[in-house]
């Protein structure tokens, strides 16, 4: 598998690179909690966070003028244990300079036939608000706290109601999960764009329809692959969404995120135009050798590590 | 008693749900890339034994329940209720009709089965998984039948009816399958 991914990024131009995995600054995303640890250098020490994905590392090389470039790296998210997750995975993530996220879709799906020797159904691609309504027969970008209750208390999901109060994303959250997410992909790639405005935080917003954003979902056999951003590349807009991050992880209780100030300054510098995605392969792996759980796709899990 | 994060549900942990006491069956942990995680857990309602599936935001908690398995004799049922004994501290324990459910079907005075407790008073009770039990009513037995074919009706001396072979007869003992409720073989005296 990753022969075949450095082959195709090769024919295609598309520069390996490697970053640190260890950072003096995090993520902000509240929903995304990181690994702390100390880098000691007596009589100094300090805080390093291992990276919940190279994103910020890598839009610095792409505003250094690196031009197109991908990773193979591990990544960490605190607390993530499952039969699809594992706290330290393996991230395959890319960016094109130029790339809008139509193209950006083409190529996922370019190699995915590759990885796949071509025995996938069609790639589909469907927007939110359409799969969304597909599958719940809800609005997704608009929020009817209403609607939404009448629709959980019909499909035997009523704690859904106490769960997600008046909260829309995680209204979002929760059905997209166990309503809508399920039945996507048999056997091919389900492309889903336009996720709603509270749902992502460093996409654009799309020119025509600010609730949507330039975001896309991989999804295959109801397991979620990838996601991909047309990437912000505003300076002050990214350093306003970091700021409401780091307030909603104070209101929570979350550990403190220290902002990363290098990524903001190369964003002022300038970031070109691109688009990026970020594909989980571990998952990929379980996929092509039809495995029910990521422990079978690891050497060893956290549980073994 | 212990408050449990649903990091920590793992089949069989007993914990409080809704004032009842409930045992996990199952846990999976949900979480979309940029999205809040979620743990969709099966649990059986240890009153009702009925099997219910619940969403949680991963980290919330429920009470531990105190709930605990125990090996017991059963004594003896005075009409409205079943008696149970351990057998170490010879303590006794009372259940109703209602606990007692469909194991009152197979339960023979001094035999073993399992008690479960809630805050020391019984819940539930699980018979033996086989018990041997004396048929008091059945047709007469049919020399030479091979256990294939379709059976007959026999009613057990706890007023259970299994279906045996045709040459059991009555006052025989079989071995039966309390899960299944499926004649096993006849014992031998």
């Amino acid at each position: 598998m990753l022969q075949c991914i450095r082959a195709f990024f090769a024919a295609r131009n598309v520069q390996e690179v490697e970053t640190p995995l260890l950072s003096h600054a995090s993520g902000t995303d509240a929903q995304l909690a990181f690994f702390t640890s100390t880098y000691e250098t007596p009589p100094y020490s300090q805080t390093l966070f291992l990276q919940t994905s190279p994103e910020f590392a890598m839009k610095r090389l792409l505003a250094a003028g690196s031009g197109s470039i991908y990773q193979i790296c591990k990544a960490f998210r605190n607390g993530e244990a499952g039969r699809f997750h594992n706290p330290e995975f393996t991230i395959l993530e890319w960016y094109r300079v130029r790339f809008d996220l139509a193209q950006l879709m083409e190529e996922v799906e370019a190699l995915f036939d590759i990885l796949f020797d071509g025995r996938l159904n069609a790639p589909q691609r469907v927007s939110y608000q359409t799969v969304f309504e597909q599958y719940t027969g809800l609005n997704a970008l608009i929020f009817s706290y209403t609607d939404y209750c009448t629709y959980a208390n019909q499909n035997d999901l009523s704690d859904a109601i106490a769960l997600c109060g008046q909260n829309h994303a995680l209204w979002l959250d929760f059905l997209f999960s166990f309503c809508v997410q399920p039945y996507l992909g048999k056997n091919g790639l389900c492309l889903v764009y336009g996720y709603p405005a509270c749902q992502s935080s460093l996409a654009r917003l799309n020119a025509e329809n600010p609730l949507m954003t330039e975001r896309v979902e991989i999804f295959m056999n109801g397991i979620e692959l990838g996601n991909g951003f047309y990437e912000l590349a505003d300076a002050d807009e990214q350093n306003r969404r970091f700021d409401s991050e780091i307030q909603i992880r104070q209101q929570e209780n979350l550990p403190v995120a220290v902002k990363d100030e290098r990524l903001l300054a190369a964003l002022k510098n300038g970031l070109p135009d691109c688009s990026g995605i970020a594909l989980g392969l571990d998952r990929i792996l379980m996929v092509l050798t039809n495995s029910t759980a990521i422990a079978d796709v690891v050497s060893f899990d956290i549980t073994r590590a | 008693m212990a408050v449990y994060s649903t990091n920590e549900f793992r089949s069989g942990l007993k914990v409080m749900l809704d004032n009842d006491p409930c045992a996990i069956i199952e846990n999976e942990f949900v979480k979309p890339g940029k999205g809040q995680a979620f743990n969709r857990v099966k649990i059986r309602n240890l009153k009702t034994g009925r099997v219910i599936e619940r969403t949680f935001k991963s980290g919330e908690t429920l009470e531990g329940a105190d709930v605990v398995d125990m090996e017991m004799q059963y004594l003896y049922n005075d009409g409205d209720y079943r008696h149970f004994m351990m057998q170490d501290t010879f303590e006794q324990y009372q259940a109703d009709a209602k606990i007692v459910g469909d194991a009152g079907l197979w339960l023979k005075d001094q035999d073993m089965c399992t008690v479960t407790l809630w805050n020391d008073a019984p819940l539930a009770v699980t018979p033996a998984n086989f018990v041997e039990l004396e048929i008091v009513e059945t047709d007469p037995g049919v020399r030479g039948d091979t256990s294939g074919g379709g059976g007959k009706p026999a009613k057990l001396s706890t007023g259970a009816v299994v279906r045996v072979p045709l040459f059991v007869a009555q006052n025989e003992v079989i071995k039966v399958d309390t899960r299944t409720g499926e004649y096993i073989s006849r014992v031998k005296e």
